[in-house]
């Protein structure tokens, strides 16, 4: 028999769904395996199996793409809600390809700088099991269907992801894990009640059927034994969770120290796809487990936040004196752009929101993670990264400086690039609703991250001899022209995304109807030619052109200094922010909000 | 015994609730952090008669080795090694104390409203594990759950504990990889400590294993057996009777990963057997779980045992666990 | 009262009494012990609810909520571990660094006390040293 239709059922038949159990079982065998390999061996079990992974993701991908449905495989033979389901949709599909192949890509450019030789042995075999442990709690997030079961999976990510920080082993990275674990472990709890919660509501904790439960009581009269304010008061606490451990402005304050200390790779992991797995959860929770969406306002809520990160965060990454927290900062301020979807995600504009947030999540990773490796680079050449001294750093390395400039020009949203569709889907999705208001936002967002893009090419290209005389570190396997690779290879993939075919975007859509993915970004993609396109395209960059001349000439004026002195003033009031009391008080007052909104 | 009247439990809800907050608000607000860590080890028990009143003694059990027991054990050795008392943290102002209550009461008042506003009749999963129970040919329906119909949160949570403990040695420095851990080496044991440590163990071994045996049919089962077998080993190396394993032994990392991972071959037959992930064959359905809680109990005392034994660490370190200086308090 | 709501409702209290020690707690180790009152008090939640299931459904108590509870707190165990071995180190790694700068220059540049918004400090790799 060929081999093709052996393995047909599988691929494209009744049995696909089998496929499921392999991408959860292989990360967690491999993630066992490495302590007994030593760290040595757990490094090429990590990127053998990664590389495995990939390829079973991809499979899944395509036997999903043939039956047109969800695929779903109870565990143990046992449906919910006695057993546990685990469910592929298009989403979960992109996530999964999304996280095997920007884990494997870290991984090889970590392969020279994560070797026993380099490292040592502790953390060595510290960063590949823990990168398992950060996959295998992605991959569970991912396909998980039933609320305590992604419970677990969030913890094993927490676990995996909080020593990634400290690997180095330095105080003040102890201190930002511990901060990182606590407010962590705060979310989880609140995830956790609100679970518990559901299961005492429901008698089930799978999220179709809950939905399934809901859709049937939306439909009767109201009444005493209406489940939908309990229902709302559990999404709350568990919302409130995960926008802790997504990092939401204001409940960010375990995210600059954290991502900013971490070895590179790991910084990578993290800003990349770790807290993209808790924002996952919040999509599942707000799209697929409430049926209320469009009548609440704690959408108004989530994207008011979302907001407020676009502009704190960007500004703060503007005044950053070191290169890899102006890099965390950025994060928060793309992870804002996460949280526009929930004001739109009803209605017709829903589809189109719900795009644009998941293609964020892809351009914003391969850009991150590109913008991380190379701040590791330049780290790793001139033995710091505090921007004031390292004046000239382009002319030591050139070819870094050109691929952190196509990285952030993804970000700022240049055509073709993932930003700009991220920012065009949006815009329609606000069109379309009406919602005007969110626009301006998007635009302030691109502008602001022109001028801290501005700033490091400011930086780069400046006249301080200190840095353009210091030894690149020739013999450092990170500053080889080998570490590039990878950074330019992820820099390229979140700056022409939207030259693949819009075919390609149509596998999100799957068994979610109204997404209409394909069809939306050709549409984008079109009018990037028209004269409104153009603006698009030569908005960001003149802005940028602008910025630099401003920060070249203004920095000793009396206007700069005015500016300089509202900067320390924002940089007090963020840093009270980060302040573990304001933010736990935050976090509570959040939870009543979201609680009080959900509720109507 | 028979003919005595026994007072109505249902008495003893009230007291047992309010003793409980009373002594979790009196360890939230008292100065020095060893009183607190006591205070939270006596609330443990008191956690654990709240739930024998709930009707789930394998959960109490649990309770009292993992909450009460070990996690004692290991908040006591970081308030030695941490220092006790004086903070760093200044004391927040009268008004962050209220405003911070404030939202912590409408946080509480918030659930309270939906804990009594549960609907009735509630929903339950009883008859559902109660039918299905018998093809796991277990007595225990927790066993059952978490065995047979949520196999893949056990399987994860057991990753968890393994993968908790490479955590914990990553912490430890470079040039301890390689050593032992040494965070219950708080100096030479008193002779109470001497001799609780060679009568203990024996005992708790037996009390141990049989809990796990018990499991199948009773409340019990790995999780608390394992976590009483790991209490033994820590009193053992607390007595410097024995020493933890160093961190490079095989054999000892063989231990941590055998239960998740023999748990993870099987289920993986079962594609095979079963027609299912973490699904067992009919025939051999009680062998094989047994097969998989042996080896989980293994994992689950040797992984708890070195969770409370910490990273590794050189010789003589921080052996007093006194703070050398004030500058090494924690900010946190 | 019911059992049940007795419990639940003490269960409401102990997640309050644990958020407000773990926002104002004074040290990381009373933060730590808070939280765990938090987790202590979700299960509690868990534990009514196991109890209303169970009554229902004609047993003592709902054995899933049970087994979910037992996974819970396992999971806790684990990260108060963690916890506890990060705040034990870290106080061993100041140490070492106090000792060792004790002769230069303050120790401020080391412990940036939560009330320092400065971003520079929020904490991040420390300049490569020799041997790094």
């Amino acid at each position: 028999m060929p081999p093709l239709a052996a393995i047909a059922p599988w691929l494209v038949g009744p049995r696909s769904s089998e496929l499921l159990f392999p991408i959860l079982a292989l990360p967690v065998m491999s993630l066992l395996l490495a302590p007994l390999l030593g760290a040595r061996g757990a490094r090429l079990l990590a990127l053998s199996s990664l590389l495995i992974g990939l390829a079973l993701a991809l499979t899944c991908a395509s036997a999903l793409v043939s039956t047109g449905t969800n695929l779903v495989y109870p565990l143990g033979g046992w449906a919910a809600p006695l057993g546990v389901e685990l469910r592929l949709d298009g989403p979960a599909a992109l996530m999964l390809v999304l996280s095997a192949a920007l884990l494997l890509l870290i991984g090889l450019h970590a392969a020279g700088e994560f070797s026993v030789r380099a490292m040592g042995r502790r953390a060595t075999l510290a960063f590949w099991t823990l990168l398992l442990g950060v996959w295998a709690g992605l991959n569970g997030l991912f396909l998980g269907r039933d609320l305590f079961n992604l419970y677990v999976a969030i913890e094993v990510l927490t676990f995996s992801a909080v020593p990634l920080v400290c690997l180095k082993g330095h105080a003040p990275q102890f201190r930002a894990a511990f901060r990182y674990l606590m407010f962590a472990l705060l979310g989880s709890a609140l995830y956790l009640l609100g679970a518990g919660l559901m299961l005492g509501i429901h008698g089930t904790l799978d999220i179709a059927q809950i939905r399934a439960i809901l859709d049937a009581a939306a439909t009767q009269p109201p009444s005493t034994t209406d489940p939908r304010w309990a229902t709302l008061a559990a999404v709350a606490l568990m919302s409130t969770g995960l926008l802790a451990k997504t990092a939401l402005m204001p409940l960010h304050l375990w995210l600059p120290p954290a991502h900013g200390g971490a070895p590179a790779p790991a910084s990578a992991v993290l800003s990349a796809l770790v807290v993209k797995g808790s924002f996952f959860l919040l999509f599942r929770l707000w799209l697929d487990l409430v049926p209320y969406l469009p009548e609440l306002n704690v959408g108004l809520l989530l994207g008011g936040l979302g907001v407020f990160a676009i502009l704190l965060g960007n500004l703060m990454a503007l005044m950053q004196a070191r290169l890899k927290l102006l890099v965390a900062y950025s994060t928060l301020a793309q992870l804002g752009y996460l949280f526009l979807l929930f004001p739109l995600a009803s209605g017709a504009s829903g589809g189109l929101a719900a795009t644009a947030a998941l293609v964020q999540v892809v351009s914003h990773a391969l850009a991150k993670a590109s913008l991380f490796l190379l701040a590791g680079r330049v780290l790793a050449a001139f033995g710091h990264d505090r921007l004031a001294e390292l004046g000239g750093f382009g002319r030591t390395l050139p070819m870094t400086l050109l691929v952190i400039l196509l990285a952030g020009l993804a970000l700022v949203g240049l055509p073709p690039s993932g930003g700009y569709l991220v920012k065009s889907l949006y815009a329609a999705a606000a069109s379309q609703s009406e919602a005007w208001w969110w626009r301006p936002a998007l635009e302030l967002g691109g502008l602001l991250s022109a001028a801290y893009l501005a700033r490091i090419l400011a930086v780069a290209v400046g006249s301080d001899p200190v840095a353009a005389t210091a030894s690149a570190g020739g013999s450092n396997p990170s500053v080889r022209w080998t570490g590039l690779l990878v950074p330019t290879l992820l820099a390229l993939g979140a700056l022409l995304l939207g030259l693949l075919p819009p075919t390609l975007f149509s596998v999100m859509d799957i068994a979610r109807p109204g997404m209409g993915s394909a069809g939306a970004v050709a549409e984008v993609m079109r009018a990037a030619l028209t004269p409104a396109g153009f603006w698009n395209s030569a908005g960001p960059v003149s802005a940028m052109v602008l910025f630099v001349v401003l920060f070249h000439g203004a920095r000793q004026s009396a206007w700069g200094r005015r500016v300089a002195a509202a900067a320390r003033g924002l940089a007090g009031f963020e840093g009270w922010l980060r302040q573990w009391r304001t933010a736990g008080s935050l976090l509570l007052l959040i939870l009543l909000i979201q609680g009080w909104t959900a509720m109507g | 015994m028979p003919g005595l009247p026994l007072p109505d439990p249902r008495w003893a809800d009230v007291p047992l609730a309010l003793a409980s907050l009373g002594l979790a608000l009196w360890l939230t607000l008292t100065r020095r952090d060893r009183a607190a860590v006591i205070g939270f080890t006596g609330y443990g028990l008191l956690v654990g008669l709240v739930w024998v009143r709930l009707g789930s003694v394998d959960v109490a059990l649990t309770e009292a080795a993992l909450g009460g027991g070990l996690m004692g054990l290991l908040l006591l050795i970081a308030v030695r090694r941490l220092g006790d008392g004086t903070a760093l943290s200044p004391p927040p102002a009268l008004l962050t104390r209220l405003l911070v209550g404030l939202l912590c009461l409408a946080v509480t008042l918030g659930l309270a409203a939906v804990v009594l506003g549960l609907p009735s009749p509630a929903p339950s999963l009883v008859e559902a594990v109660a039918q299905h129970q018998a093809l796991t040919e277990l007595g225990n329906p927790v066993a059952a759950v978490l065995i047979a119909f949520r196999a893949v949160d056990t399987l994860l949570e057991s990753v968890v504990l393994a993968l908790a403990v490479i955590v914990l040695w990553s912490f430890g420095a470079d040039r301890a990889w390689g050593l032992r851990p040494r965070a219950l080496d708080i100096g030479p044991p008193s002779s109470a400590l001497l001799l609780l440590g060679r009568l203990l163990p024996p005992v708790g071994l037996i009390v141990g294993v049989h809990l796990f045996w018990t499991g199948a049919d009773h409340p019990g089962g790995p999780f608390q057996g394992g976590a009483v077998l790991a209490a033994m080993a820590a009193l053992v190396w607390l007595t410097r009777l024995g020493e933890p394993p160093p961190v490079d032994d095989w054999l000892t990392r063989l231990g941590i990963v055998v239960g998740p991972l023999l748990f993870l071959v099987i289920g993986l037959s079962g594609v095979v057997v079963a027609d299912a992930f973490l699904g067992y064959p009919e025939a051999f359905t009680k062998p094989l779980i047994l097969l998989i809680e042996t080896a989980k109990t293994l994992s689950i005392a040797v992984a708890l045992a070195l969770l409370v034994a910490g990273p590794p660490e050189l010789p003589g370190s921080m052996s007093t666990g006194q703070p050398a200086t004030t500058e090494s308090r924690v900010t946190g | 009262m019911t059992e049940t709501q007795i419990y639940g409702v003490c269960g409401a209290g102990l997640i309050g009494i644990g958020l407000y020690g773990a926002i104002l707690g004074r040290s990381a180790l009373r933060r730590l012990l808070a939280f765990n009152l938090i987790g202590s008090g979700v299960f509690l939640v868990f534990g009514a609810i196991a109890r209303r299931g169970g009554l229902a459904g004609g047993g003592a108590s709902d054995p899933v909520p049970q087994a979910l509870v037992i996974t819970g707190l396992v999971v806790a165990f684990a990260a108060t571990a963690i916890a506890v071995a990060l705040l034990m180190r870290l106080a061993a790694v100041e140490g070492e660094d106090a000792s060792s700068r004790a002769a230069s220059r303050s120790t401020d540049a080391l412990s940036p006390p939560v009330a320092a918004s400065a971003s520079n400090s929020a904490g991040g790799e420390e300049p490569a040293r020799a041997g790094d």
